[in-house]
């Protein structure tokens, strides 16, 4: 669904018209004439009632998930990634809190272990030149005006991609704590990230970006004397919202807590 | 805003329903919306208005049934319908809910 998002009605949606002639239904047939050979008791005229085209609606039961589509290939994307051992990590967070940062310290930490991109972004490949710095393979997706990747996306780009059997990929999503919530990606973990620059009931105000995830990494923790972030206020609030989250408290820049999550991640990967 | 992605979701399963059933025109698409399910449905309708065009749903009108967030706790088991997902339980103070109902995003029916 929506590989086009907002932008385009290049959807892949079916509007094709089809000949209505099997319709049986004598109220909507008006090409035969309707015998009225009896009393009218009432003073309405014969015209009127052979030629009324009060509408009659079928109503049709379709019951269908709105993110069905989207859930049938991110459920295609987790069966490719479980056959060939693919750990599949799904980047979220708000613009700014230092993913791409993560990332690339992250790629550098795991040496020895080959890591494999799909950036996210509206617009421009800034990020993905920083990964492909690094010396990852990496691709980015630009959804243009779309806010989200969506598990299409992701099934092209991995296909582009072509990571070989047990490798770590990594999904940066686009810098948003709404919209990426709603669309499984089929990936095996989500971490959403946020920086101590961002207010501590983030959880209560986004909470189904803060549900459906695994993992938090709180970044930018070499910033908390200069801000008023309280890490242990802003854990019980992602805690209300998901009592099975967990937390790793990090420093992408000074490198503090790193190995923390480089061993989360290692250990996800061996398991 | 994910809200149009989802709108034109609605608008290819609804236009499906209609090219299955040789319908020409739809009058009502019916959707069910969740309390919890992320999404805000004035964005729904706003998209609507752009997304039906130059569809079979062209005059169709977009009925949102809303659905409340009801949950059970997950220690005491007693149902009860929170403001937010987060609320405690009224009974025990548990903050580990099941929902039970209000995750919805559904096309429901569609009258033609």
């Amino acid at each position: 669904m929506c590989e086009n998002c907002g932008c385009s009605e290049g959807d892949g949606a079916g509007y094709t018209m089809i000949n209505p002639a099997d319709n049986n239904n004598r109220d909507h047939v008006h090409d035969h004439s309707h015998p009225h050979d009896h009393e009218h008791p009432n003073d309405h005229s014969h015209d009127e009632l052979s030629h009324s085209h009060v509408p009659v609606h079928n109503r049709i039961s379709i019951e269908t998930d709105v993110l069905q589509q989207n859930n049938l290939l991110a459920q295609r994307n987790r069966g490719y990634f479980e056959a060939k051992n693919i750990m599949a990590l799904n980047l979220v967070s708000s613009p700014g809190s230092g993913k791409t940062t993560i990332l690339e310290e992250t790629i550098r930490s795991l040496t020895g272990s080959a890591v494999f991109v799909i950036e996210g972004d509206q617009q421009t490949s800034l990020d993905a030149d920083r990964i492909h710095a690094t010396g990852a393979s990496v691709i980015q997706v630009n959804t243009g005006n779309g806010c989200h990747l969506d598990a299409e996306m992701v099934n092209k780009a991995v296909k582009k991609l072509s990571p070989p059997d047990n490798t770590l990929l990594i999904i940066e999503n686009v810098g948003n704590l709404v919209c990426p919530a709603l669309f499984d990606l089929g990936e095996n973990f989500r971490v959403v990230i946020i920086s101590v620059t961002e207010g501590e009931d983030k959880p209560l105000k986004y909470p189904n970006m803060f549900q459906s995830a695994q993992l938090c990494v709180i970044n930018k923790t070499d910033l908390l004397p200069y801000v008023d972030f309280n890490p242990d206020k802003f854990k019980n609030y992602a805690l209300k919202v998901n009592p099975a989250i967990r937390f790793i408290e990090l420093s992408a820049k000074s490198g503090a807590g790193f190995a923390e999550w480089i061993d989360w991640i290692r250990k996800v990967t061996s398991d | 805003m994910h809200e149009f992605s989802i709108i034109q979701s609605i608008v290819a399963i609804a236009a499906e329903s209609a090219s299955q059933h040789h319908a020409e025109h739809v009058s009502v698409v019916e959707i069910e919306v969740g309390q919890a399910a992320g999404v805000v449905t004035e964005a729904l309708e706003f998209a609507w208005e752009a997304a039906r065009k130059g569809t079979v749903l062209d005059n169709a009108s977009l009925v949102i049934k809303h659905i409340p967030l009801r949950v059970a706790c997950g220690n005491c088991h007693i149902p009860y319908q929170p403001v937010e997902i987060y609320d405690p339980c009224p009974g025990c103070g548990d903050i580990n809910p099941e929902i039970i109902s209000g995750k919805e995003l559904r096309v429901v029916a569609i009258e033609i």
